[in-house]
């Protein structure tokens, strides 16, 4: 595949068939304890779409221009969690101060970003693929499309559950992740439009 | 192998240095609000740091606002009127802030956060309040099912009560409860003994409190609590006083009669207390005792259903019926009740027909 198109390839891999959340199962405690409202999952997708599009980004020109230099690589996961939990906390800062609204929308959720493992898995992917930078920029965001795309879903159906005769037993965390199963089962239906490894 | 070690020690304190420095400025400019002015109910003013959660803010010069969780926005107890300056409701708050409570300007103090000159208000009697770390000095069994409680004030060293007053006890997470709540007992000791709480709990079956004083608290443990908060205190006056209490209601008229004794007062005092059997009485050796400390001082107890073995020989009946026959005129008495709701409704009935008037009555309802 050629130079430009691979990048996109990737981006469609990432937010369908190979769905970060769903095939990985990264990025489930969130997924789970937030998705109860459409509006709320919505505001906390796209907090995770921002983070990890710019995040892995971020990492990448870290990884790749200050750890590979010296021979650092097995450094990267405590280099890339630090440098993931200082840039959501000054987006937070500065959202609080300049714009209401978004912190509104979106700041709330971000110190619940900061522990995603989805997040880091990203980027920790983007290193293991060998991914350029244009492409592991194109990686983090279509994940994070993923991951709303996911959570939305999700809390799309269990707020019709809400009305639903459920088996006491499954009641709760026990429906929630049926479902999670059976939505990973729907997404396996792309496979073999696009494959990345 | 020495250098390459070197490099990466390097490497990793230039990244942590560049972060740092980053948060340092950001804190600096993007986070830094100033200071902020509050005002509290129109006439005390605070200078803080702006930028920070309300409750932290107010903790920091002093004032406690009851909170279960410490803060996280998980018990919503921390609430107060924010009356200007409030701004919009964060998505935090409104899972707590009822209808009613939106039009009173109510807010989540730990989630609320003073960026700007703020005006709030709040109960007076929360100044005094503090929340104390202490340490169970000892615990001893008064009767079957009540056990007292002394704490040590470990920080702050020093509580400023009044006899009768209670404080919230902080129940740590255990095998009842997944996370810290708050009940409330009156204190047993006296105002003078500034280092000290002693409280008097009665085991309630599955009681998450009282469960955890009887089977789990030891000696040496850590307890946190708050307070002192209640209107249940007693009055000067120089009238004589009538005392009722039931159960672990003993606690704060054990506390006033202790301070009146503190005192030296020469007030007539009459104190009865309602047990069902001698098993269920205690404290009657500190009470005789109180009894030779004032001249004027009376304990009465009253058994409603005495068992043969106990061989009783004081007074029999239930304690309204008690003290309906030993007193004659009570218009010129104050009265101070504490024990159980259906308790104090009939001995504030017999204290009416006795020709005390309403406002002399004080009572601490146990609910």
């Amino acid at each position: 595949m050629n130079d430009i198109l691979f990048p996109l390839a990737v981006f469609f891999a990432a937010v369908f068939t190979n769905n970060i959340l769903l095939t990985n199962y990264l990025g489930m405690c969130s997924f789970l304890s937030v998705s109860k409202e459409l509006e709320t999952s919505a505001g906390l997708g796209i907090a995770v779409t921002f983070v990890m599009a710019t995040t892995t980004a971020i990492n990448w020109v870290v990884y790749h221009f200050l750890l590979v230099p010296f021979q650092l690589e097995y450094l990267r996961f405590i280099v890339f969690i630090i440098i993931i939990a200082a840039f959501v906390q000054l987006i937070e800062m500065v959202i609080e101060r300049y714009s209401e609204g978004l912190y509104f929308a979106l700041g709330i959720f971000l110190p619940l970003i900061t522990v995603n493992c989805a997040i880091l898995g990203a980027s920790l992917f983007m290193v293991i693929r060998e991914y350029s930078f244009m492409t592991s920029f194109f990686f983090g965001f279509g994940s994070g499309l993923g991951w709303l795309i996911a959570i939305l879903a999700m809390a799309g159906i269990r707020q019709r559950l809400r009305t639903a005769k459920i088996p006491l037993g499954l009641d709760g965390p026990g429906i929630s992740l049926i479902i999670a199963g059976f939505m990973a089962m729907a997404f396996m239906g792309f496979n073999g439009m696009i494959t990345i490894s | 192998m020495l250098a390459t070690l070197l490099v990466s020690v390097l490497v990793i304190t230039l990244i942590a240095i560049v972060l740092a420095l980053l948060m340092v400025i950001a804190d600096a400019t993007v986070g830094n609000y100033g200071t902020a002015k509050i005002t509290i109910n129109g006439s005390k003013e605070l200078e803080v740091q702006g930028g920070q959660p309300l409750l932290k803010a107010l903790n920091g010069e002093g004032i406690f606002i009851p909170s279960a969780c410490g803060g996280r926005g998980s018990c919503g107890l921390c609430k107060v009127a924010v009356l200007e300056g409030g701004g919009n409701y964060l998505p935090t708050e409104l899972p707590w802030i009822s209808e009613e409570e939106k039009k009173n300007q109510i807010r989540l103090s730990c989630q609320f956060k003073v960026k700007n000159d703020i005006a709030i208000k709040i109960p007076e009697e929360l100044f005094s309040v503090r929340q104390f770390t202490t340490k169970v000095e000892s615990l001893r069994d008064l009767t079957h099912d009540i056990k007292e409680v002394k704490l040590k004030l470990v920080e702050p060293t020093e509580i400023d009560m009044k006899a009768g007053q209670f404080i919230q006890f902080q129940v740590p997470e255990y095998e009842l409860t997944d996370e810290p709540v708050y009940r409330a007992y009156s204190m047993a000791s006296v105002p003078s003994d500034i280092t000290h709480i002693e409280l008097e709990i009665r085991l309630v079956p599955n009681g998450i409190c009282t469960t955890y004083v009887h089977k789990h608290l030891k000696e040496g443990d850590t307890v946190i609590v708050n307070g002192p908060y209640g209107e249940f205190f007693l009055r000067d006056s120089e009238r004589d006083i009538i005392c009722i209490a039931g159960g672990s209601g003993m606690a704060p008229v054990k506390s006033i009669l202790l301070d009146m004794a503190d005192k030296g007062s020469k007030r007539k005092a009459r104190y009865f207390f309602g047990a069902r059997s001698a098993r269920d009485l205690f404290l009657i050796d500190e009470m005789r005792e109180l009894e030779t400390r004032m001249e004027n001082f009376k304990f009465i107890p009253a058994l409603s259903e005495p068992s043969p073995e106990d061989k009783w020989e004081g007074e029999v009946g239930l304690i309204t019926d008690v003290v309906g026959r030993l007193t004659e005129n009570a218009s010129e008495s104050d009265a101070y009740l504490c024990g159980s709701p259906g308790m104090i409704d009939a001995c504030i009935k017999v204290l009416r027909d006795l020709g005390m008037p309403d406002e002399r009555i004080y009572y601490d309802k146990f609910s």
